[in-house]
């Protein structure tokens, strides 16, 4: 039996180490939110991170999962308390149909936790691995911006706080 | 051996600058000019230009990533050192807008530049001096009419003694042979042709054949397999890695869609060579092909042998059971969960029609870097076939869990002998691997 570490907490699961982390997901563990897409690999519905880093859960089998970190859209924030992501996502109504857009959020985090200023060609590109359907590609692109604004804000509210600790 | 190699190279640095010395160092400057006016370019001669630009793939290495093409600013890494690609745009500061036909006919045919300085061979004029004097003189027109682009190149950063253009001279004398490349009698016309191009200005042997340690390209294995950016560039002779043997018109298939089914797509350094070679003429794709075909030779017994039944179901042909790498990672079951899905027949409806792995090249290459780097980094579908993509694995896989599956993949889908220290393989290749 294996066992992962999903947005902080261990989560034993039942499913063979070959199992793509997305059925583990979905079915064991009934977190939603990442998305069955194409299930090749090729849309970014199903992007979650891995160790900070954006991946294709559902090619990503659990094995090469123990002993990192897994972050899905339901550890960045929920209805009551949404992630700076997710609450830029809402702001500029990315979401037509909505069912890139769990994808979409993940990949925009996995970008800012490593970059907070990145350039409107390093967003795109970034971006560029997960489609959608609808064509709210600008939208999502404002809110992709919206949320860099936002992680960079509060970054500097949170330098006095953090130099304070010193 | 390493001993042995550092005399030959100090050896190598006296020899080069002495000749460098006692011939000339330097040729006379040409004349700046103002920029010629674009009107002043027939249309034909620039359009015909531009086909041969392509060829030549000027606009690979003359162009930085998300750069303006032809403003140069790419680094090129050389055992040396790096050099960066000069900006080739008819800016009259910072490109080469003051460059007079003489002068780019120069550079070209005999690598020297304007002022007279002599150009370092990673531009590589052994091969561009065989074009001819009209085909040249179509890439002026083509490149004089571009959109001037101001742009600095940076200063190459080669430590001394490499940094001593003077060098350049003993070097030319000792491995560069100037002139145009005339057709042979004995060959047909489309071979002709394709000897012409490859060997001129597509240059295919610049990455494709080795080079020896002062970095001219050894004759005597030509085509034989080189190296780019990190990439290892396969034999194009009889020396091929390739499981299923080539035929030219696979090759055809291939350089101008970037993708045949027997082979796989063209990755890394090769995937922007393929875009180029989509829009050009098709007869000289063909010439190419026709020509690459006749040094790889018709596929030995042994090759096909080899070759085996590629186009079958890939079924692993190693037992399951020792598939476990020093850090634990499982290599079979990364590639069921991570690779089968796309790379073995599902019977899905919708499949990304992933090659059957017993054909890829990369696999089965004598060099490891490829499929790392493959791996790492994925595969972006090429312009004309604009098909399924592969994605990277680099944020998903670690360095020894790549390294378990390349173990794994080697063993199962090739009878080529293991490779070794894999772990750093991927390690390294992931320092110039791009970010998934």
């Amino acid at each position: 039996m294996l066992t992962l570490n999903i947005n902080g907490r261990p989560h034993p699961v039942e499913a063979e180490p070959a199992t793509p982390l997305l059925y583990a997901l979905r079915d064991e563990i009934g977190l939603n939110g990442a998305k069955f897409g194409c299930g090749l690999g090729q849309c970014g519905a199903c992007t979650v991170l891995l160790d900070d880093r954006p991946v294709l859960s559902c090619i990503t089998p659990i094995a090469v999962t123990q002993g990192r970190q897994i972050t899905t859209l339901e550890g960045l924030g929920g209805i009551d308390n949404p992630g700076a992501v997710q609450r830029a996502f809402i702001a500029e109504q990315a979401a037509q149909c909505g069912f890139c857009i769990a994808g979409m959020i993940m990949r925009a985090e996995g970008l800012l936790r490593r970059n907070t200023q990145p350039s409107e060609q390093e967003i795109r590109t970034h971006m560029s691995a997960n489609l959608c359907r609808c064509g709210t590609h600008m939208r999502i692109l404002a809110a992709v911006r919206r949320a860099a604004q936002a992680v960079r804000s509060a970054k500097v509210d949170a330098q006095p706080t953090q130099d304070a600790r010193r | 051996m390493r001993l042995r190699r550092a005399l030959l190279g100090v050896f190598g640095v006296v020899l080069l600058g002495a000749v460098g010395v006692i011939f000339m160092s330097r040729h006379p400057a040409l004349p700046a000019i103002a920029p010629p006016s674009a009107a002043g370019f027939d249309r034909v001669l620039i359009a015909k230009g531009a086909e041969l630009a392509l060829i030549g793939n000027c606009n690979v290495c003359h162009s930085k990533q998300d750069g303006a093409p032809y403003a140069g600013g790419r680094p090129l890494k050389t055992p040396f050192g790096t050099i960066y690609a000069t900006n080739i745009t008819p800016d009259s500061d910072t490109g080469i807008g003051s460059w007079s036909e003489a002068a780019f006919l120069r550079a070209m045919r005999e690598g020297v530049r304007r002022d007279g300085a002599h150009l370092y061979p990673a531009f590589p004029y052994d091969h561009f001096t065989k074009a001819s004097v009209g085909d040249l003189r179509a890439i002026y027109a083509f490149l004089m009419t571009r959109e001037p682009v101001r742009a600095q190149t940076p200063n190459n950063e080669l430590p001394f003694p490499w940094s001593e253009r003077a060098l350049i001279a003993g070097w030319k004398l000792l491995y560069f042979k100037a002139g145009e490349l005339k057709p042979d009698p004995a060959l047909s016309a489309e071979l002709n042709r394709g000897a012409y191009l490859v060997e001129g200005l597509a240059h295919c042997g610049a990455c494709h054949t080795p080079r020896n340690p002062l970095g001219a390209e050894a004759n005597d294995r030509y085509l034989g397999g080189g190296e780019i950016d990190g990439w290892h560039a396969p034999a194009l002779n009889g020396a091929s890695p390739a499981p299923v043997p080539w035929t030219s018109e696979q090759l055809f298939s291939y350089l101008r869609t970037g993708f045949v089914p027997a082979h796989g797509v063209a990755a890394g350094p090769m995937q922007p060579v393929a875009n180029n070679l989509g829009t050009v003429a098709e007869q000289d794709v063909k010439a190419i092909a026709a020509y690459i075909g006749a040094m790889l030779g018709p596929a030995t017994a042994n090759r096909r042998q080899a070759a085996g039944a590629p186009t079958a179901q890939a079924t692993p042909r190693a037992s399951v059971g020792n598939t476990k790498s020093e850090g634990g990672a499982d290599g079979a079951v990364i590639y069921a969960g991570a690779c089968a899905l796309c790379h073995e027949p599902t019977g899905q409806a919708f499949s990304a029609h992933g090659i059957a792995l017993t054909a890829s090249k990369v696999v089965a290459m004598p060099d490891a870097r490829n499929l790392s780097r493959v791996i790492l980094e994925g595969i972006d579908p090429p312009n004309a076939s604009p098909a399924a993509l592969m994605p990277g694995f680099g944020a998903a896989l670690t360095d020894s869990q790549i390294a378990a599956l390349m173990a794994y993949l080697r063993r199962s889908f090739s009878d080529q002998p293991a490779w070794s220290g894999l772990e750093n393989t991927v390690r390294e290749a992931r320092q110039s691997a791009r970010e998934p």
